[in-house]
């Protein structure tokens, strides 16, 4: 039996999920061609740092999430500057050695892969070090909203209202300021795009802390709904990665996409057969859609306009 | 005295070196070494292995330290029949295949008299191959599914039927007859489900819905309304591990108030002082231990409680398996003393002659008694109730014997050396 109530508010919490859990992933990968699977730990320090600012520093819950949030995006800055590209140890080497200690780490996705896996692996360690094995958690505000026999989280509603801002902030950001302009080309070509004297490395470090910023401040709305141990950023893994593969290359509207698409199927699926059955229908989707839609909805997308584009010419 | 093995591993181990000590003409003192502890004559090895760090450390940690407790206190007394105890206490950080490689060295190269080792069934199911290859004497002290009828393996711990037999019959006669389960996916979760089933039966109720959550699921909005739809008398939780401890956070945000029974929640991961009240308001668990009972023993000046603190002033919590771990290291001691040997076969026949001890679960002078036959152990069981501030109070509590392996499967180690676990599928329909 489907209660439509249920099933719109269940649709709404998977799509701020999904949206959420994926827009700061999404945005490092899109322009930086670096996957980041440090990403779900990004989260983890934003709700941590969310979290101890609410319980140790008695901040109010707002002013919690935005630390967390501006924690992460420096700590973002941090690991740019010193994994990503580079640029820290290089400057070091010229000085000590009188030469460049490595490469960048832009469009080469194992090697961005392995290298932020480590740095995933250190930083769940460093957390369990630091503060040990669990944190003392603050509740979830706003109570709950009821109807018929049924009731729902009023934060969670909230949520995917935030996760909507989010994708417009971006969309915004991305099509209407310069640092857009500059993102944008700068995906399309590096070359041509420093040539004509944009910054490319600044782009790619505000890109990183960006998306890092975003990877807090889901750690950061998540914090008081999820338990708060060290390795909590796994759960949000998964489906960012699903989302990122559903998307496709644009990132706004991939994203976007993606989140309706998998919040939808994942809210009718577990309201008629359960948790179980919607996880399991998430990744059939998934490798339904590598198969017949490798570059995600955007891809296709691309590919039909493209393809109507020349028919016309 | 005598320190020689018997079992085959020992005899084994004695016989090549009485042969290689005889081929290299120097004979130690007969009997000196053998009896394992590696390091002599006057030292007992005990392997304890514990998860420190990875998935299970939260709950591990506790079960390390309240050995560690347990281990000290011995030695200040005088140790074991005048032997120190020495530890072998590597992390194996939850991982299972770090666990198999560990007790093949504790057991090959530590030569430990007894391993703990494990929190999960899984992980304890991955090295009793190993267990049973060498012999070894084991201690399993999680509460788990039940059903482990094997020579070598005391599984002190409470089971399925107990935690579960204690507090769904309470939570029958206050709220009424229709049960939903909830419960992790896997191996734990599917067996006690059954566990809700086959007791439903028994006190005349009705699982009513049933759902199983994987173990990576950290978003519960969509079990949370099937919950309502189905409108329960109450919830039966066996959730497992970080990800499942959101749910009460979420249900209780969500303004879900039914009461839940539980096995799994906070007297292992302290979830009533983790989580913000009233995330576990009304919630029911059927436990042997928890840091609250009030028992004499427990929480009185000087008690377990106290001792633990006093050792470990930063300690988060005294859960449920720590109290395991530490009842159990005084049994070992003595079943030794009994046997006069730290011999594993002759320990295992001493633990098998009926050992009681006075665990902080039990009240009063009363002894709880680790059952001959099945190397379980029949528990002083309590239900234990959080309020909206989670003040955690008993509100019943009695002695359940462990009745599956000894009645129903009829298990007897001691006339029949077996390495079996039964499920509750193979002896009830309802379960099926």
């Amino acid at each position: 039996m489907i209660n439509g109530l249920n099933l719109l508010f269940q649709f709404l919490d998977s799509f701020a999920f999904v949206v959420l859990a994926a827009a700061g992933l999404a945005i490092i990968f899109g322009i930086m061609g670096v996957i980041n699977l440090a990403h779900g730990e990004f989260i983890m320090l934003g709700a941590y740092a969310t979290t101890l600012a609410s319980v140790r520093l008695g901040l109010p819950l707002v002013a919690a999430m935005l630390v967390g949030m501006v924690v992460t995006a420096l700590f973002g800055l941090l690991v740019e500057r010193v994994i990503i590209s580079g640029s820290i140890p290089n400057a070091i080497g010229q000085r000590v050695a009188g030469r460049d200690l490595m490469e960048p780490l832009y469009d080469r996705l194992a090697d961005s892969m392995v290298a932020t896996w480590g740095l995933s692996l250190i930083m769940v360690q460093g957390v369990r070090i630091t503060l040990g094995n669990s944190l003392d958690q603050i509740g979830t505000p706003l109570g709950e909203l009821a109807y018929g026999g049924f009731s729902y989280s009023m934060y969670r509603v909230v949520l995917s209202g935030v996760a909507l801002g989010v994708l417009v902030l971006a969309y915004l950001v991305f099509t209407r300021t310069e640092f857009g302009m500059r993102a944008r080309a700068t995906i399309q070509d590096e070359d041509t795009a420093r040539a004509l004297g944009v910054d490319t490395e600044r782009t790619y470090a505000a890109t990183f802390v960006i998306g890092s910023g975003l990877a807090g401040l889901t750690g950061a709305l998540y914090a008081p709904t999820v338990t708060m141990v060290p390795g909590l950023g796994g759960s949000f893994l998964v489906e960012a990665f699903v989302a990122v593969v559903v998307g496709g290359p644009s990132v706004v509207l991939g994203t976007a996409l993606a989140g309706g698409f998998l919040g939808g199927i994942n809210a009718l699926v577990s309201n008629l057969l359960g948790t179980t059955a919607g996880r399991i229908a998430l990744l059939v989707t998934a490798i339904v859609m590598i198969r017949f839609l490798p570059d995600g909805i955007t891809g296709f997308v691309e590919r039909v306009r493209a393809r109507r584009q020349e028919g016309g010419a | 005295m005598s320190d020689r093995r018997v079992g085959r591993r020992g005899f084994l181990a004695s016989g090549s070196a009485a042969t290689l000590a005889a081929l290299a003409g120097c004979t130690g003192v007969p009997g000196s070494s053998g009896g394992g502890g590696g390091s002599g004559d006057d030292t007992i090895t005990l392997g304890i292995l514990e998860d420190r760090s990875g998935n299970f450390a939260l709950v591990g940690d506790p079960k390390h330290k309240a050995s560690l407790l347990a281990i000290e206190e011995i030695n200040q007394n005088g140790g074991i029949d005048g032997k120190q105890i020495e530890v072998f206490d590597p992390d194996p950080q939850s991982d299972n295949q770090r666990y198999q490689e560990l007790t093949r060295r504790a057991i090959q190269q530590e030569q430990v008299d007894a391993l703990w080792a494990g929190y999960s069934s899984a992980t304890r199911e991955a090295i009793r191959p190993i267990i049973d290859r060498e012999d070894q004497l084991y201690f399993y002290t999680t509460q788990y599914e039940g059903g482990v009828c094997d020579k070598n393996v005391f599984a002190v711990g409470p089971t399925a039927r107990q935690q579960l037999g204690s507090v769904l019959p309470y939570l029958r006669e206050e709220y009424g007859p229709e049960i939903y389960t909830i419960a992790a996916d896997y191996n734990f979760g599917q067996l006690s489900a059954d566990w809700v089933k086959v007791l439903a039966d028994e006190n005349d109720a009705e699982v009513i819905g049933e759902e199983f959550i994987p173990l990576s699921n950290s978003q519960f909005g969509s079990t949370i309304n099937r919950i309502q739809e189905a409108d329960p008398d109450f919830v039966m939780s066996m959730l497992v591990g970080a990800n499942h401890t959101s749910f009460y956070e979420q249900k209780a945000s969500a303004g879900l108030d039914v009461p839940i029974g539980t096995s799994t929640a906070m007297a292992q991961g302290y979830e009533h002082l983790r989580l913000d009240p009233p995330a576990m308001a009304n919630i029911y668990a059927g436990v042997n231990y928890m840091e609250e009972i009030p028992t004499e023993r427990n929480t009185s000046d000087g008690g377990f409680v106290d001792r633990y603190y006093e050792k470990f002033p930063d300690a988060p919590y005294l859960n449920e398996e720590a109290e395991n771990n530490y009842f159990s290291i005084y049994m070992y001691k003595a079943a030794v003393e009994q046997a006069g040997t730290t011999n594993q076969e002759e320990v295992k026949s001493a633990l098998e002659s009926g050992i009681t001890y006075g665990a902080p679960e039990a009240p009063g002078e009363e002894e709880i008694s680790l059952v001959p036959e099945t190397h379980h152990v029949d528990h002083h069981m309590w239900v234990m109730r959080a309020d909206e501030n989670h003040n955690v109070e008993a509100v019943d509590d009695r002695v359940i014997p462990e009745t599956f392996l000894k009645d129903t499967v009829g298990c007897d180690l001691t006339e029949e050396d077996e390495e079996t676990q039964y499920t509750p599928q193979d002896f009830y329909e309802e379960a099926g």
